[in-house]
């Protein structure tokens, strides 16, 4: 049992060894700066420049974070300060399902109704033509895809705040909404951004869904109606033709080896902050 | 002064739980609009047919056939794993609660790496299983998908059924030890009490594991049969959706829809019998 515990430990920095050692023919051959801010990509020629896909990434999950901030925010303080127990008793189930249902079925929903809905409805008011498959559609996917994940995150955060805090607040005359606004939320302030830091890193190793809406065409994206090319894509979408190349092999390793280092250092991070909170509230 | 500071207090107050209706009706709508689409796209594509014969005609074009290879490819894999996964998982899990002390420094390390384990994107899974099966000379097959599917399942299982182990009473293990048990036999006392939880948390991860498409994207390859070895490609349920809703044929794509719902269903179900479970565990548990 020891000896499983310390393997499961041990398989983080495994997989991180792994990765590098994949990768390490790619970022010899090219010096780190230069793959990290390279603009053209060109397996053919040699030439690999992660830069449009990391700002791809930045664009699809910086958006996905600003629609689900607010809703899951307010989501959660409702849920915390004022929904009666038989509310909460539908929304616990509806969380769970939207947490369950695999990301390929969100990228059919987002194919099936965002997508449409982009090209026909909001991009007539911005450009002249848009085939919807966007940084728009990506983001909006990606938010009702960490929805869950964050209200649940929040919740849990807002609910470890004691009833005296709130019932002191409440008695020298503050609403509900003033006790959330300025108890609740400056002390769980930490726990918070802990919080939208995992979500964000659950957004960026997002893959499937976002394969599907968001065009894939290596460009730097200008605005939310261009479409772009997020990192997990470029992964799952050249992995049939990796072995044909030199060097291309270990460019997809590189890619998932980025997106390996980011997410351990918030996961790393948040989860630091989130396990000092729950000492501190025991 | 103070009558204006109090009405713009309550009108904040007002507006805010506005807001707050309109985000929990969003979540609310969001959910009922991808259920309504799923639906209503595969029931339309849904037969008997669908769920019972393989595809034929060739990969992509063929207008014939089901999805029966997907979900047996599905079956195959998710069944493994999690099997796999619970043996390795549990006496983990086992090891946190029960051996360690409440601040051991491995205990915070072991849940700390196993929540970035968790955090890892499935992507990045796939990529090191394929890295893995290339060192060990295995092709994109039922197997490497089962090793990718495992790795990725067991810091699911360990941080749901640690969830509940941890709220687990110390009482009753020190009940147990002082009647001159000894650690392994206070486990079988610990494992009755607890084996509705891991039920429940073996339901929802085994959900979560089905749907996972990038994992198996690299590592168990495609095909159009049934595997009968643990060396063959093995179709899988999320890639069926993904490779088939491209195509131009509108019978194929069908079988995307098709196997959109039934990939669906399976989460469903699975998700809400693992919530039944927790909420009759939870009025009979001991407290």
């Amino acid at each position: 049992m020891l000896f499983l515990t310390i393997l499961s430990i041990v398989l983080v920095l495994i997989m991180g060894i792994g990765l590098y050692m994949k990768s390490s023919p790619i970022i010899t051959a090219n010096s780190l700066c230069k793959l990290l801010s390279g603009t053209s990509w060109s397996p053919i020629r040699g030439q690999f420049g992660f830069f449009p896909f990391i700002i791809g990434t930045i664009w699809v999950t910086g958006l996905a974070i600003i629609f689900a901030l607010p809703i899951s925010f307010f989501t959660a303080s409702y849920l915390t300060e004022y929904a009666k127990p038989f509310i909460k008793r539908f929304v616990f189930p509806t969380l769970d399902i939207l947490a369950a249902i695999p990301s390929v079925v969100y990228g059919v929903w987002g194919t099936l109704v965002i997508v449409p809905l982009i090209s026909k409805k909001i991009a007539p008011f911005f450009t002249s033509f848009s085939a919807g498959y966007t940084v728009l559609a990506g983001g909006i996917v990606l938010a009702i895809m960490i929805l869950p994940l964050l209200i649940s995150l929040l919740l849990e955060i807002f609910s470890s705040v004691s009833a005296d805090l709130r019932e002191t607040s409440l008695s020298l005359g503050a609403t509900k909404w003033q006790t959330a606004k300025y108890v609740v939320c400056r002390k769980t302030m930490p726990g918070i951004v802990a919080s939208v830091v995992l979500s964000i890193s659950r957004a960026l190793g997002e893959t499937i869904a976002v394969l599907m809406v968001c065009g894939n065409r290596v460009i730097i994206p200008h605005s939310v109606l261009d479409s772009c090319y997020p990192l997990p894509a470029l992964i799952a979408n050249n992995y049939g033709e990796m072995l044909s190349m030199p060097l291309y092999e270990a460019a997809l390793m590189f890619a998932a080896l980025i997106l390996f280092i980011v997410v351990l250092l918030f996961n790393l991070a948040s989860r630091m902050i989130i396990y000092k909170l729950e000492k501190e509230n025991q | 002064m103070k009558m204006k500071l109090k009405k713009t207090k309550n009108y904040e107050e007002i507006i805010i739980k506005l807001i707050m209706y309109a985000s929990t009706i969003t979540v609310f709508l969001a959910l009922a609009c991808i259920i309504y689409t799923i639906t209503a796209q595969g029931l339309k594509a849904l037969s008997w047919g669908m769920i019972s014969k393989l595809p034929s005609g060739g990969f992509y074009i063929g207008k014939e056939g089901g999805i029966l290879n997907a979900i047996v490819g599905s079956v195959y894999i998710v069944g493994a794993s999690t099997i796999i996964g619970l043996i390795i998982s549990i006496p983990i899990v086992f090891y946190l609660n029960i051996y360690l002390r409440k601040n051991s420094k491995l205990a915070y390390a072991s849940r700390l790496s196993f929540d970035v384990l968790f955090g890892i994107p499935s992507i990045v899974y796939g990529a090191f299983g394929f890295i893995l099966m290339v060192f060990l000379g295995i092709r994109a097959s039922l197997l490497g998908g089962i090793i990718t599917i495992t790795l990725l399942i067991i810091p699911i299982f360990v941080r749901s059924i640690d969830e509940i182990a941890r709220e687990f009473p110390h009482d009753i293990i020190d009940a147990s030890y002082s009647l001159g048990a000894t650690k392994f036999e206070t486990m079988k006392v610990v494992i009755r009490q607890l084996s509705p939880g891991i039920a429940t948390a073996t339901l929802l991860s085994v959900g979560r594991a089905i749907g996972d498409a990038a994992a198996v994207m690299f590592t168990a390859g495609y095909t159009d049969q049934i595997p009968y070895s643990l060396a063959q490609p093995a179709a899988t349920l999320p890639l069926a959706v993904f490779f088939q809703l491209s195509s131009p044929i509108e019978e194929v794509r069908a079988r995307a829809y098709a196997a959109a719902l039934i990939l669906t269903l399976i989460v469903l179900i699975f998700s809400l019998s693992g919530r039944l479970i927790m909420n009759n565990f939870s009025n009979n548990k001991l407290k």
